[in-house]
């Protein structure tokens, strides 16, 4: 430190605006388009604001609406269906594929480019692929009926239920590529030396691969658990796409940020409650959150 | 005989043949279930009116290859346009960060200044906001602005990620600071330093963020579908899920609208992965 300071009166490191400029724009985003519409949610929240005209106080009337939303209620059912599903696949399947991917053999760049090209894909893309062959008269109905599993064709797109699971796989395949990333820079620092001493050992790849390389990748697990936690409940598109933006069947196959987008635009519109939904689903992913920062603070 | 059975251990680090085999057909299967899709859509936007998509066993490839679909998509909505307008806002989105994060992070990083610290903290802050918390707030901000129906309100919000500040911070600590002393000694100001020092160390960074924000300009679809509403002037992904309303009994359509997103980014990602997955090793993604 006291280098440093010598150092500066030595030579004149910088005009003092001159970090105020290269940071100008940044801080100037982040004012604009970050902070100022966190404190805007939070106070439309409480305010009847319409797309045209409103916004008188209305204290706590968006959150009492909240209450009897039935539509809340599916949107919030979906979520934790979405996580109970998601949540123990993607944070397993994804080791298992970077575990594969990991080690040297010709033509992995290759694999490792193609597991990850459902991530490249635009959610809306990789919904309207599925929506065609989930379709009634689509190839996966094709193939039940030819193989004589079912009589009538499985109604993937218009069951609420079955919707629902089609959206979750859908989530499912098209995140093993991303997390498969995460996994395979996690395990760079998994000792290879003690893979090789297990294996003198005499420890088979399903011992190795549950002493060796899950303990060495709990950390990262562990984020990634809460990483799919928190986008199970901020689903949009796939529901959106697969449901033809009306949320399926009875309006039930929604998620709390199709309600959000809903409240947003049109004659339905009612941004005071978007914003009452916007303060709920923020507070919905900060538990998670909280937990994963006082679970790391236990690991020291 | 030993020189190649060493060759072959450093090569497959001591693998068994049978384990290369195993591995391989694991490869195989996992290839089948992430790109067969793909593959099914492409076959499906290539086959003739004539052709029946509809066989019990899926044929993958088509009779007559036709590219008519295609035609006939471009023909019924403007889906060259729509792919212009997403070109333009993933380039305005991608030229945005590189300036602004760039600039931010090098001064984050190396230049002493009060306030830093307060920066610093609000940049952390808005890490824990999920993107679509502040949706509502920011299409109020933005209509406020005169820029809904505009290409420019779809960019503008993401032209410097927050993240992205903080990744460029971090990729321009990592710079040994010996650096910047010399260049100090020799006179250079802050922005020769920041050019002509310390940008080559961290174009690994740059080329993840640049790759993210092209991919994650080009996909978003949320938030232009609450900025836009002209069917005239919409994003490939927003206009994709107009298309899809207005073929629903044309799945050939579809899909050949489907590859026109999908095959460009697919490019895109395929010609510049060497450099994604150089930075992801040299640890750019860490949650």
């Amino acid at each position: 430190m006291t280098d440093t300071v010598k150092m500066s009166s030595r030579v004149r490191e910088h005009k003092w605006f001159t970090p105020w400029l290269l940071v100008a724009p940044a801080t100037l985003w982040l004012c604009v388009f970050n902070l100022y519409p966190a404190l805007n949610t939070v106070y439309m929240a409480f305010t009847n604001k319409k797309p045209l005209g409103g916004g008188e106080f209305v204290g706590l009337a968006n959150f009492a609406r909240m209450l009897d939303d039935d539509q809340l209620l599916y949107a919030l059912t979906n979520s934790v269906l979405y996580m109970l599903v998601c949540v123990p696949l993607l944070t397993m399947l994804p080791l298992l594929l970077a575990v594969l991917v990991e080690k040297k053999l010709p033509g992995l760049t290759f694999f490792r480019v193609a597991f990850y090209t459902p991530v490249v894909a635009s959610a809306v893309v990789v919904a309207l692929i599925w929506n065609w062959m989930l379709d009634d008269r689509g190839a996966i109905n094709a193939i039940l009926q030819a193989l004589k599993v079912v009589q009538e064709p499985l109604p993937f797109l218009t069951d609420r239920w079955l919707l629902l699971f089609s959206a979750i796989s859908l989530t499912v395949w098209k995140g093993l590529g991303y997390y498969m990333i995460i996994y395979l820079s996690a395990l760079g620092n998994v000792g290879r030396e003690l893979h090789e001493a297990a294996a003198v050992d005499g420890a088979g790849p399903v011992r190795r691969f549950w002493s060796i390389t899950v303990p060495g990748v709990r950390g990262t697990m562990l984020l990634i658990t809460i990483l799919i936690t928190v986008s199970s409940l901020r689903v949009f598109s796939e529901l959106y796409v697969m449901t033809g933006g009306t949320g399926g069947p009875g309006g039930r196959v929604s998620s709390v940020v199709m309600l959000i987008q809903m409240y947003s635009t049109g004659f339905t519109g009612h941004l005071g409650y978007a914003s009452a939904l916007s303060l709920l689903l923020f507070v919905l992913t900060l538990v998670p959150m909280v937990l994963l920062a006082r679970l790391n603070r236990k690991d020291g | 005989m030993a020189r190649k059975e060493k060759q072959r251990a450093y090569a497959f680090h001591r693998m068994s043949a049978g384990e290369v085999v195993v591995r391989y057909l694991l490869l195989a299967v996992v290839l089948v279930i992430t790109v067969l899709p793909f593959v099914w859509q492409l076959s499906t936007s290539l086959k003739g009116i004539d052709e029946n998509i509809y066989t019990a066993t899926p044929r993958f490839i088509p009779e007559h290859p036709t590219f008519a679909n295609y035609t006939k998509v471009a023909e019924a909505v403007p889906v060259v346009d729509y792919a212009m307008n997403s070109i333009i806002v993933a380039i305005l989105v991608v030229g945005g960060n590189i300036v602004g994060a760039t600039m931010a992070g090098y001064a984050l990083a190396k230049l002493r200044f009060r306030g830093s610290r307060l920066v610093m903290g609000a940049l952390l802050a808005t890490l824990i906001l999920p993107g679509e918390a502040t949706i509502i707030a920011q299409y109020v901000t933005v209509r406020s602005l005169g820029l809904t129906d505009t290409l420019l309100g779809v960019a503008l919000p993401g032209m410097i990620g927050m993240i992205n500040v903080l990744l460029m911070r971090a990729a321009f600590t990592a710079i040994p600071d010996e650096l910047e002393m010399a260049a100090k000694v020799d006179g250079a100001n802050a922005w020769q330093r920041l050019i002509h020092v310390n940008l080559p160390g961290v174009r690994g960074m740059l080329s993840v963020i640049s790759i993210f924000a092209f991919i994650g300009a080009w996909d978003d679809f949320l938030w232009p579908l609450i900025v836009l509403t002209d069917p005239e002037n919409l994003t490939l992904t927003v206009g994709l899920q107009y298309l899809s309303g207005t073929f629903t009994n044309n799945p050939r359509l579809i899909a050949a609208g489907t590859m026109i997103s999908f095959v460009p980014i697919v490019i895109v990602f395929a010609v510049l992965q060497r450099y994604f997955f150089r930075g992801v090793e040299e640890g750019a993604i860490k949650g």
